[in-house]
């Protein structure tokens, strides 16, 4: 039952199949078995994730109309805010935080009665590509445990490659949803900015952070697209305009007559072979299924991760201000006759991270009298002709595509020591959130060389997210008659014994 | 030795620059829905977004953009097609997400001006105070550093925080340097903020407690020689909290000012603060080293793009200029200088017009507010406004003056009845069972008593001496205790004695 998708999950709960609690109670049987071997989670709330699945069944056997997903179960990424329930971020100077509010995103899972199995990890603040860099240890990537299940957002990928979750949310700020979908062989998609609110995300770089879906297949990945998506009067950036159609474009999976442009800058050099082989692939695929492929040039996109790595961490200088142990979180030498300065420092000191330290420290330069107009100012200015060459290629073509990521999930460790290597792997997907465009990765197959997961990219124009997801299905249903069951049948089982 | 004023002002030019920050009267806060009552229990209006909680957003409220648009409209600025918030970056723990949105370099409101005039030895005079700029920003929240000597946080036992004020929208309106006042920059200053205060009470869009801190003012001043052309090095005077304060600060700062400047010192650019019991101000931040605050765009919010027409319907909404509504009724009721600015030092213009515009005579209203109704409120030391009688009461009592049904003295027991909470005017007499005696009939047994006794006065008023008559009605009075209708005594003595009554 929890190899199904969450459509077929749906379907059996709407029939009366199944119930939630037997749903639920399955999975959290599944986490239980795997989880010491891929620690996804940072908080599995099996009492709350029962408690939600009966209020379903309840609501369900009083005949009440439910919504598409009612009653399946979901990986919450640790950086939503969730009412009563520990949110930490990854980071120390969050733990033993209980929030006493619902970000907007909660708020639309409980009342689409989507379960909430627990929180995932994720690298701290969201900063890193690995999950290497959570305050609670790193999350194995279910291909292959010594590798790297992404980042940041790796512990919900992991949780959906090792079927402790059919659904998952994660936060996308420079490939974070992205990026771990390419490397565990998932579906992750950002949407537009401004798409789904942010409310209640804690900020990482207020200006590129996204809330998304992810998922196994594409259309689940809609379904959850269309539960948390649309305007919230409490978020200003959020965009008032009626949420894209996602889940019939999944549905319909119509390429034919759609002009796919490769991106020419995010191909080549740097990008492993197996990424490469199986990118030209799935563009054959896509051409024999209607779509006309063209290539476009985006000139400007070689700058993109230089302006991110100023503009985000100038941001998130600014926004991680606020832990300083006044009013919650962690609090490190309130002693007697401490000044407040002193706790401030020393909570700082003790509760972040070498690379959250990093980018404050990168962040506060950057923005620093003498030094904003050659930094963040500059930064600002790429970020405004990257924005004008994604609107030049979407002149060209409907979406535009490239490879998730040049390599796939490298071995933990091995980049740890090395940010810039480290940075590197998220240049395909950085553009993607400098411009506000939606982005998708879904899976392409495995690369020869070592047989794990490569991810392929689908850009779509603001608020057109649908587009991306007509092209995922489309080249998800030529990849699966080719493949002739799941990619992820052919992960290795995490059960001891098997 | 000190300086006198009169030496520093004949060496020294003064160049003034003001700050005014003025806490919005809006229902809500700044970002959040929040209420914004003043004095409520610590922490009882505060929400994640104003606590800064982990994930909490900021939404602009409309109405604190609509006020700052009416505030720029009224001191003649243009309002910015788009303007943006920033973040002001610093630590500080009343201070909850330890950055300030803000305004920065693209206010909402530039250019503006307004005029304000003083007495000088030449006769009244005008002088233009340039408006650079007034932009939208959150107040912080208060911190309360209980222990140590100086009631700041170094060296502070220990520290409360109340965030009830944090998120409060404050309007920030900065003058552009005010050369060419001379000796007045002191009066120029109190009249500028007298002026604005005004302004801002007319447009209904503050408080305007400067003793509550919903306008504080801060007052910058330099010195250069006179006739130079280069700025002398300025300092900053915060907490000037009464119209009053702003006046002395200045005074007091120019002659600190001078004093170092002769002794052959130079000004530390620096932020003072004002004692209000000295008149003298102590030193505070040193700004010698420019603090860097790392503006930038506050990317959780959308630029501010006011729709012109709706710009303009704010404009045509305009309540009248407070100078020029002096003016007009100082005309209408034919008040003397004196008068009128008394009226508007006890702050009563609103509270008069208000009663003229129920009927009551400009001159009878006036001294009823200014007069005995001030009296009681300085004696109970509350604000006029606070006492229990509306321009209703004055109005119908000054009616009941008017039509003979009370005298001056029984409408003064009437007036203290109403303040004292005893019921409406009509309510009043009724209790109090005040009655004017005007039965004509004693009047005029009292008259001719009185007429008899001093036969000589009465004869001169009999040959046309009209003034003598006032012997008379005193005794009259006198003799019927003073509750007799001093105006229906006069009528009867007069018609009495063959005069014409009016
Ligand atoms: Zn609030």
């Amino acid at each position: 039952m929890i190899r199904s998708t969450a459509a077929q999950m749906a379907a059996k709960l709407a029939s009366g199949e199944t119930t939630s609690v037997t749903l639920t109670q399955a999975h959290l049987d599944r986490i239980n078995s795997v989880e010491d071997k891929v620690h996804a989670f940072l908080f599995v709330d099996e009492k709350g994730a029962l408690e939600q699945a009966a209020s379903v069944d309840a609501k369900r056997a009083k005949g009440e109309k439910l919504s598409p997903l009612a009653g399946v179960p979901l990986a919450l990424k640790d950086v939503l805010a969730q009412k009563n329930k520990p949110t930490t971020c990854g980071s120390k100077i969050l733990e033993g935080w209980l929030p006493p509010y619902d970000s907007t995103v909660v708020a639309n899972l409980k009342k689409n009665d989507i379960v909430i199995l627990g929180k995932t990890n994720m690298d701290e603040f969201a900063m890193g590509s690995s999950t290497e860099n959570s305050a609670y240890g790193p999350t194995h990537n279910p291909w292959d445990l010594s590798r790297i299940p992404g980042g940041s957002g790796g512990g919900s990928s992991a949780a959906l490659a090792s079927f402790e979750a059919p659904l998952a949310i994660g936060t996308d700020t420079g490939g974070s949803i992205r990026q771990p979908a390419a490397v565990t062989g998932t579906v992750g998609v950002k949407p537009t900015y401004g798409g789904v609110s942010r409310y209640g995300l804690v900020a990482f770089s207020s200006s590129l952070d996204q809330a998304g879906p992810c998922a196994r297949t594409v259309l689940d990945t809609a379904l959850l697209h269309e539960a948390i998506a649309g305007y919230d009067p409490k978020d200003a950036t959020s965009i008032n305009a009626p949420v894209p159609q996602v889940v019939q474009a999944a549905k319909d999976g119509n390429v034919k007559g759609m002009k796919i442009g490769v991106v020419k800058e995010l191909n080549g050099d740097g990008y492993q072979p197996g990424v490469r082989a199986r990118f030209e692939e799935a563009l054959e695929l896509l051409a024999k299924a209607g779509a006309e492929i063209v290539e476009v040039s985006t000139p400007n996109f070689e700058y993109a991760l230089a302006a991110y790595y100023l503009i985000a961490p100038s941001e998130a200088s600014s926004n991680l201000a606020r832990f300083d142990a006044m009013r919650y979180g962690l609090r490190v030498g309130d002693v007697d006759g401490a000044s407040a300065e002193a706790v401030m420092n020393l909570t700082r000191e003790v509760g972040f991270g070498k690379e959250v330290k990093r980018r404050i420290i990168l962040g506060t330069y950057a923005l620093s009298s003498g030094y904003y107009d050659a930094y963040y100012g500059s930064a600002q200015k790429v970020r405004t002709l990257i924005t004008q060459d994604f609107t030049q290629a979407f002149t060209k073509a409907d979406v535009l595509v490239s490879p998730t990521c040049p390599t796939t999930a490298f071995k933990i460790g091995e980049k740890a020591n090395d940010p810039l290597a480290m940075y590197l792997n998220d240049i395909a997907t950085i553009p993607v959130n400098l411009a506000g465009i939606g982005g998708m990765s879904l899976p392409a197959g495995l690369a020869d060389e070592d047989g794990l997961p490569v991810g392929f990219q689908i850009m779509s124009p603001v608020m057109k997210d649908e587009r991306m997801y007509s092209v995922g299905a489309a080249l998800e249903a030529a990849l699966l008659s080719q493949w002739g069951a799941p990619l992820l049948d052919r992960a290795p089982a995490l059960e001891a014994g098997k | 030795m000190s300086l006198t004023y009169d030496d520093v002002v004949a060496k020294y030019e003064p160049v003034l620059g003001l700050e005014v920050h003025v806490e919005l009267n809006t229902e809500s806060k700044m970002f959040c829905g929040c209420a914004t009552v003043f004095g409520a229990e610590p922490n009882t209006q505060t929400c994640p977004v104003c606590l800064a909680l982990p994930g909490a957003l900021p939404v602009v409220n409309e109405k604190a953009i609509e006020s700052t648009i009416k505030i720029g409209l009224a001191l003649n600025c243009s309002i910015a097609p788009f303007s943006r918030f920033a973040r002001k970056n610093y630590f500080y723990p009343d201070m909850p997400k330890n950055f300030q949105i803000s305004q920065y370099d693209e206010p909402i409101c530039v250019d503006g001006y307004i005029d304000v005039e003083i007495e000088t030895d030449e006769g009244p005079k005008k002088f233009r105070v340039e408006v650079e700029r007034v932009h939208m920003e959150e107040d912080t929240g208060k911190s309360l550093h209980v222990g140590g000597a100086t009631g700041r946080i170094h060296g502070a036992e220990y520290s409360l925080l109340d965030y009830n004020r944090a998120g409060i929208p404050l309007v920030e309106i900065v003058t552009k340097i005010v050369p060419g006042t001379g000796k007045y920059a002191p009066e120029v200053a109190k009249a500028y903020v007298a002026e604005l205060r005004d302004i801002l009470r007319s447009l209904g869009v503050s408080d305007v407690k400067m003793e509550q801190g919903s306008l504080r003012c801060d007052a910058n001043v330099s010195l250069r020689l006179i006739g130079a052309e280069k700025l002398g090095t300025r300092s900053e005077t915060k907490n000037v909290n009464s119209l009053r304060s702003v006046e002395r600060a200045v005074r007091g700062e120019m002659i600190r000012h001078a004093e170092l400047l002769n002794a052959g010192g130079r000004v530390v650019q620096e932020t003072r603060h004002f004692q209000e019991d000295t008149g003298l101000t102590r030193s505070g931040r040193s700004k010698e080293q420019a603090e860097d605050y790392r503006y930038f765009p506050e990317p959780d919010l959308v630029p501010v793009e006011p729709d012109a027409a709706w710009i303009e319907t704010l404009r045509a909404g305009l309540p009248e200029r407070p100078s020029i509504r002096r003016k007009r009724l100082q005309e209408a009721w034919a008040v003397p200088e004196k008068e009128m600015a008394a009226m508007i030092n006890a702050d009563v213009l609103d509270i008069v017009e208000e009663t003229v515009l129920l009927g009551a005579d400009p001159t009878k209203a006036r001294s009823w507010w200014l007069g005995e109704i001030s009296r009681i409120a300085n004696d109970k030391d509350v604000a006029i406004a606070d006492l229990a009688i509306t321009p209703k009461d004055v109005a119908e009592i000054v009616a009941l003056v008017n039509s003979g049904d009370l005298t001056d003295k029984l409408a003064r027991q009437v007036v203290e009845g109403v303040i004292s909470g005893e019921g409406k005017p009509s309510e009043v007499i009724a209790k109090r069972g005040i009655k004017v005696v005007n039965d004509d009939g004693a009047l005029m047994a009292a008259i001719e008593k009185v007429c008899a006794e001093q036969a000589e006065t009465a004869e001169k008023v009999r040959a046309g001496h009209i003034p003598a008559a006032g012997a008379l009605i005193g005794a009259v009075m006198k003799e019927t205790k003073g509750q007799a209708d001093a105006a229906r005594v006069r009528e009867l003595l007069l018609g009495h004695l063959g005069q014409p009554t009016s």
